[in-house]
């Protein structure tokens, strides 16, 4: 019972996020741009997924000075990352006072089998997923919001696409099966059967979902609301390009108004260059942040 | 059947759509100004209200939610409480100046300050009591002579009314309760039918 009424709490949040873009930011400069282009949050980050690439090494959560600073800024929410599997960060963020937690791929991960238990925490959490199943997955330990992970830091849409195509396809494929054959599906997706069962009766995920993970321009914002997400993060996509505070506006208005291409096409016009953005297949193996959490 | 447009710009519009499909009436996703001309009242949903500022300015539809509400019902829920309010303390935040009130955003704190709670309220001169979803919620901190309160939690006024415009600081649209919406849309009738 404490567990529905906090989850409620958890993803009501989520509910109130929706429509909406949300950014990764560094400092408190660029906070406030993301506010004032109309962001419904900001991820506080040391450096953004582009970077963290660039520059290798362990990542691990932000420096809590940059974080508060951010909280004093602004007053949407603001949301910071864990690495995957480290609980301790997260009761640090937490204590911070942080609104949301991303237990995120981008960070180099300190658990390799167990991710956070998150129905332990007050403050929701983020996952990144694949696909159905790993959305269930994720959702079974106490996620509010899941968001597909597309490729960090890459500019490349391709696989936020391919992850949130896998996502509904997962979700439309359970509608044609026989309440005999969940069971099975649920052994197949790896998630539990009883979150299979509320999603054949959904039509949908039990929390809102996201999409995160390449999105560089204001069609791209629109084409994952198309595919069905409902909110979109972007990284590395604003910061990373010619004029942020104006790419970040256009972001903003084309999420909004996704279907309204005579907007979205005047909203695109004269935004300079996108971050430069990588193919997925230069990417080394071991250096894409997707592969991380299972 | 009246049709009630829901601001659809960013936010929780969809937890709206559907108390509003449960008691009956069709709704209308509200994002310019000729979705706006063809309803008979509007809800300004949960979400960001800075977001929500910029959203309505830039796209033409700031001025036309503000003469929509000197005349038509208008409900604002958390977000749409603070964008209704004629004040917003402490910040140097514009409003449409719909309802004689000054609210303050954020007032009980960050999310892990968010709560459930039991509600008074007083509906069609019946005083009940309900569930109070407050996620990251503004507070009403004053209200002008001619607000009615309509809901508390300990002291704190959450729902207000001033002639066609209502606001609370909760969410029901997050519980299965209706009373609030079913309170709005006989509003709605009731301006529907003096304006034929």
């Amino acid at each position: 019972m404490q567990d529905a009424k906090a989850m409620k709490l958890k993803v009501g949040l989520a509910e109130m996020l929706k429509g909406g873009v949300i950014m990764d930011v560094t400092t408190p400069e660029q906070a406030k741009i993301a506010e004032d282009a109309g962001a419904v949050a900001v991820m506080a980050l040391e450096r953004i997924p582009a970077d963290i690439r660039a520059h290798g090494g362990v990542a691990r959560m932000s420096d809590p000075t940059v974080i508060k600073a951010i909280q004093e800024v602004v007053s949407i929410p603001v949301m910071a990352k864990c690495r995957i599997g480290h609980f301790a960060e997260a009761q640090v963020l937490q204590a911070l006072g942080v609104d949301f937690i991303d237990e995120s791929e981008v960070l180099t991960p300190a658990d390799e089998e167990f991710h956070v238990n998150k129905w332990e925490f007050k403050v929701p959490f983020v996952c990144g997923c694949r696909n159905l199943g790993e959305a269930l997955r994720r959702i079974a330990e106490g996620a509010a919001m899941i968001r597909t992970k597309g490729e960090a830091g890459s500019g490349n849409i391709v696989e936020a696409v391919r992850h949130m195509r896998a996502v509904q396809g997962g979700i439309r494929r359970l509608a044609l099966l026989g309440d005999e054959e969940l069971v099975t599906e649920a052994k197949n997706l790896g998630a539990p059967v009883e979150l299979v069962r509320q999603v054949k009766e959904l039509g949908k995920l039990p929390v809102p979902n996201f999409s995160a993970g390449g999105v560089a321009t204001p069609a791209d914002a629109s084409l994952m609301m198309q595919l069905g997400a409902e909110t979109v993060f972007v990284g590395s996509g604003i910061f990373k390009s010619d004029d942020p505070e104006k790419r970040a506006k256009a972001i903003v208005s084309a999420t909004t108004h996704y279907t309204d291409f005579d907007l979205i096409a005047r909203v695109s016009e004269g935004l300079g260059d996108a971050m430069p953005g990588l193919e997925i297949s230069k990417i080394p193996e071991e250096e894409r942040m997707a592969e991380r959490g299972w | 059947m009246i049709t009630i447009g829901i601001l659809s710009l960013q936010g929780d519009f969809e937890r709206h759509q559907s108390m509003i499909s449960a008691l009956g009436h069709e709704t209308l996703p509200v994002k310019t100004r000729e979705h706006l001309a063809r309803c008979r009242g509007l809800i300004i949903p949960g979400g960001e209200s800075t977001t929500l500022i910029k959203l309505m300015k830039k796209h033409d539809m700031w001025d036309a939610v503000i003469e929509f509400g000197k005349k038509m019902p208008v409900y604002g829920a958390c977000a749409g409480c603070i964008l209704a309010a004629r004040e917003i303390v402490g910040l140097p935040q514009d409003s449409l100046k719909l309802i004689d009130i000054a609210v303050q955003r954020n007032a009980y704190g960050r999310q892990v300050d968010s709560f459930i709670d039991d509600i008074k309220i007083q509906l069609n001169g019946k005083t009940d009591s309900m569930e109070g979803v407050f996620i990251r919620a503004p507070r009403i901190v004053s209200l002008g002579k001619s607000v009615t309160p309509l809901a508390w939690h300990h002291d704190d006024v959450i729902l207000a009314e001033e002639g066609n415009v209502l606001v609370g600081t909760f969410h029901p649209e997050l519980t299965d309760d209706l009373r609030v919406h079913d309170y709005f849309i006989r509003k709605v009738a009731k301006t529907a039918k003096i304006t034929g």
